[in-house]
């Protein structure tokens, strides 16, 4: 892990980017140790994922806006050429649609895998998802559900998106009921978690942090296989402060536990993978061994999921823990341009609070 | 980008002619009926002709030519036009060749003329006059009625029950007889159906009881939604009826990806999918148009433009001439009938299958017609509109007795025998037992209006009682179905309130077994 660190603290610096993002997986899982592994990017693991996808279920869809050339992301790359056109087609710009085709097309049974261009973009299918999708199966006392539907969307900062290229939105969905939100940190999570959601039969919302999609590179098996959804993991051992996030901001968090590591503070971090319905369990287990937690994530910090997080433990683990909950999220503004690191919760953020945290 | 000239005035006349008359902007008021004419170069024949529908494969080879000179003849603009000799040039673009004109000319707003409306049997259950339908055999329009009339008294009642307090809430679909039940004869069992919620008469059809529909608006245990909607939101698997939502028009892009799975499995059926004035005027409409044309999915677009979205009348829906012409915007074949013509919605809706499935194409019918009740048991609709409104549409224009008429005139139906079936009826109801199968008209071939409401109303209040002293469903259905399995959240949550209403027992109603 820290070889491949050094590799993309190497490609940061020569990018000029202030952030080293990109991942690699934990080597706790042994179901994922390669059997024919190659090192790929994170939306070349999204491609191989969506390939078998098709592959191993012929009522399985890909569309959206511009997948059949490859996406504007490359993730669909090669699909349309493999699978044909009427399995991987483009679509007319309308989110609504998408996801409303979507909801349809799953309820009849299909594995219907939707693409919205960037997570900013969502909204117009909020009453869809929100409204259809999460009550399909409930309103119809399980006569009827969508549960074939996959929403994948890249999001979070990407260095220069300003508002509308960097949103994470995840909070808006994690209020929902009846749909479950999935975020991978690295390729070879994000093969294995979309493969699940693909699979899974309730309706999910995958979001993809674009910022990895070239950076993070790492060995993935080449071969079929998922992981668990709700099922939160510990990527780093620790025994002072739990750290909880997901996607993108792992690696930050990570680097933070390296430096705090310096200091003499040792960090368990925490990826919790599935947002709903998520793995209280193996929060509080970690809270309970070590008193203090932090959570952060890049959406704004007003009602974001941390504030979930947080609250849930305090309930289970008031007498244990040492301190208050930390949340190190970006600022109750739009996502700025120019402001960007000034907005995000950067590494020196989530270290200062790591010990004042344990300082408390 | 290939552009060519046309400089001789012969042969800019010849390519006027033959092909680019009815693109041109050139026309101050581009005359809609005649483009609509073009489209339905085919269906001109069902109002003009004496003969039958054609088969589908002749019907649509519409000639360019025809089109072209139809159109050269029909107004005094056109003629001076080619007077010009304006020079026409063709410019290709992304999305196809254009003629294009020196003339800067608008088209107009609207078209001159309305689309007109598909009709078959006058207010009076006469057939026009060389009109033009799909037949209905005996069995069927006797069904037809009797639907018709059970939807209508099926109404009444709930409308009551409510009022009485028994229900918390109905939705009534006066007026409309004629567009749920002819429209669900002309399709299959198989063709799968994304309602609004004004379309109780197509589950009906199908065969959904009356107890069925009781269930569900008392949300009992039987319900098969699990007593987890208000009344009428009714949902059937076995019937290919999708469950209702109250969201307006989210079922229209649903259909499409519906369709686009049936198109997939090559199916020999369709999606058929309802929406009123008002639902037309979502972001939900526009997108499933247009999708479902891109999709070329199978799917039937039915407007039920019943002039009134709850208060709101059309004229601040929309300005658009219904919304029958917004269908040539998306590229949709398009018809406009009157719903309250069941002979005719019948035909539209059997040709609109036969062409979704042969052809697979979306098409889109707008069914005119008028909702006679409130929008719902919460509305008064006395409030906006003339109660002398109401009532004319109500008795003169009422869709059932119009039906009835032609029925009758085919002797398939009459009130023999009235008296004697009368004073069986009260009888019966004297005897304080309700002998419902002796009075099965159906089967005791004494078929007659009064025996079916006398039938159909004790049914019901049968029904009605039957479903109102059935328990709710079990608390766990409050967790289930949220997900396929419920997660660990949904299980704690159970067991916590389990706990409350152990503490707490009178907060909760008594009828929802724990």
């Amino acid at each position: 892990m820290a070889s491949s660190l050094r590799r993309y603290g190497r490609r940061a610096v020569s990018m000029c980017r202030t952030r080293k993002p990109a991942f690699s997986t934990s080597c706790d899982d042994t179901s994922l140790l390669p059997q024919s592994g190659t090192s790929i990017n994170l939306f070349s693991a999204i491609n191989q994922a969506l390939h078998i996808a098709l592959e191993t279920d012929s009522r399985a869809y890909v569309f959206g806006e511009d997948v059949s050339f490859g996406g504007v992301f490359r993730c669909t790359t090669g699909l349309a050429d493999r699978f044909g056109k009427h399995r991987v087609f483009n679509t007319p710009l309308c989110e609504q649609g998408i996801v409303g085709f979507g909801v349809g097309l799953a309820a009849m049974g299909n594995r219907a895998i939707a693409e919205i261009q960037f997570a900013d973009y969502i909204y117009p299918a909020f009453d869809q998802i929100v409204n259809e999708a999460a009550k399909f199966r409930y309103r119809s006392g399980n006569q009827f559900n969508c549960g074939g539907l996959t929403i994948r969307a890249p999001y979070g900062a990407v260095g220069h998106g300003g508002h509308y290229h960097s949103q994470s939105p995840e909070a808006f969905f994690c209020h929902v009921p009846g749909i479950k939100v999935v975020i991978p940190r690295s390729p070879q999570q994000a093969k294995g978690l979309l493969l699940s959601c693909i699979r899974d039969s309730n309706p999910i919302v995958f979001f993809e942090p674009k910022w990895l999609y070239r950076l993070a590179v790492e060995e993935v098996p080449e071969h079929d296989y998922m992981l668990p959804l709700s099922e939160a993991e510990v990527i780093r051992e620790g025994s002072d402060i739990t750290l909880v996030g997901w996607g993108a901001q792992l690696s930050i968090m990570e680097e933070a536990c390296l430096d705090a590591e310096k200091d003499g503070i040792s960090c368990e971090l925490i990826d919790l993978k599935t947002l709903i319905p998520w793995d209280k369990e193996t929060v509080e287990a970690s809270v309970r061994k070590t008193g203090r937690l932090l959570i952060s994530h890049e959406a704004p910090v007003t009602g974001g999921f941390g504030a979930e997080i947080s609250a849930s433990i305090v309930e289970r683990c008031f007498l244990r823990l040492e301190a208050p909950v930390a949340r190190i999220c970006g600022l109750d503004t739009p996502f700025p341009l120019v402001f960007e690191t000034f907005y995000l919760p950067t590494k020196n953020k989530i270290l200062d609070a790591i010990k004042s945290t344990v300082n408390y | 980008m290939a552009i060519w000239f046309t400089r001789s005035k012969n042969i800019a006349h010849y390519l006027n002619l033959k092909r680019y008359v009815g693109v041109s902007a050139g026309i101050v008021l581009l005359n809609h009926t005649s483009l609509n004419s073009s489209l339905q170069s085919s269906t001109i024949p069902l109002s003009r002709d004496n003969r039958r529908t054609p088969p589908a494969a002749t019907c649509f080879g519409s000639s360019a030519t025809l089109f072209s000179l139809r159109r050269f003849e029909s107004t005094e603009a056109e003629k001076r036009l080619y007077d010009y000799e304006d020079e026409y040039q063709a410019l290709d673009f992304p999305g196809g060749k254009v003629a294009f004109t020196s003339e800067m000319q608008f088209i107009s707003e609207s078209a001159e003329k309305r689309v007109p409306c598909y009709r078959v049997l006058d207010d009076h259950g006469q057939l026009v006059m060389g009109s033009s339908f799909e037949q209905v055999s005996k069995e069927a329009a006797v069904k037809m009625y009797g639907n018709m009339v059970t939807l209508q008294i099926m109404d009444t009642i709930f409308y009551e029950a409510q009022r009485q307090g028994r229900i918390s809430f109905y939705v009534t679909s006066l007026g409309e007889e004629a567009i749920n039940i002819a429209s669900a004869a002309a399709l299959t069992a198989d063709d799968i159906i994304l309602p609004q919620y004004r379309e109780p008469g197509i589950l009906l059809w199908r065969g959904f009881t009356l107890q069925e529909f009781a269930n569900q608006c008392f949300g009992n245990e039987a319900d098969y939604g699990k007593g987890r909607q208000m009344p009428i939101h009714y949902g059937s698997r076995k019937h290919n009826f999708f469950t209702i939502s109250s969201p307006i028009a989210t079922q229209l892009p649903q259909a499409v990806g519906a369709a686009y799975s049936l198109k997939m499995d090559k199916k020999d059926a369709c999606v058929v999918t309802y929406f009123g004035d008002g639902g037309s005027s979502e972001g939900d409409f526009h997108a499933s148009l247009n999708f479902a044309a891109v999709m070329e999915a199978p799917v039937i677009f039915i407007c039920r433009n019943n002039g009134w979205a709850i208060s709101t009348p059309i004229l601040e829906q929309f300005r658009s001439d219904g919304v029958v012409v917004k269908g040539q915007a998306y590229g949709i074949r398009s018809i406009r009938v009157d719903g309250n013509d069941a002979l005719a919605v019948y035909s539209a809706v059997h040709t609109a299958r036969e062409m979704a499935i042969s052809e697979q194409r979306p098409i889109l019918v707008e069914a005119l017609t008028y909702r006679v009740g409130h929008h719902s048991t919460s509305d008064d609709s006395t409030k906006y509109r003339p109660a002398d409104e109401i009532e004319y549409w109500k008795m003169a224009r009422n869709p059932v007795n119009r039906f009835r008429k032609w029925v009758e005139k085919n002797g398939w139906w009459s009130d023999k025998d009235e008296s004697e079936l009368r004073s069986n009826v009260r009888k019966q109801v004297e005897v304080g037992k309700l002998f419902i199968c002796l009075l099965n008209p159906f089967s005791s071939g004494q078929l007659s209006k009064f025996s079916l409401t006398c039938y159909t109303s004790m049914q019901l209040l049968q029904a009605i009682q039957v479903a109102e002293k059935m328990e709710k469903p079990p608390l766990v259905d409050l967790f289930t179905d949220v997900y396929d399995l419920p997660p660990s959240n949904l299980l704690e949550q159970e067991r916590l309130l389990k706990e409350t209403i152990k503490r707490h027992p009178q907060d909760y109603p008594s009828d929802v077994p724990v």
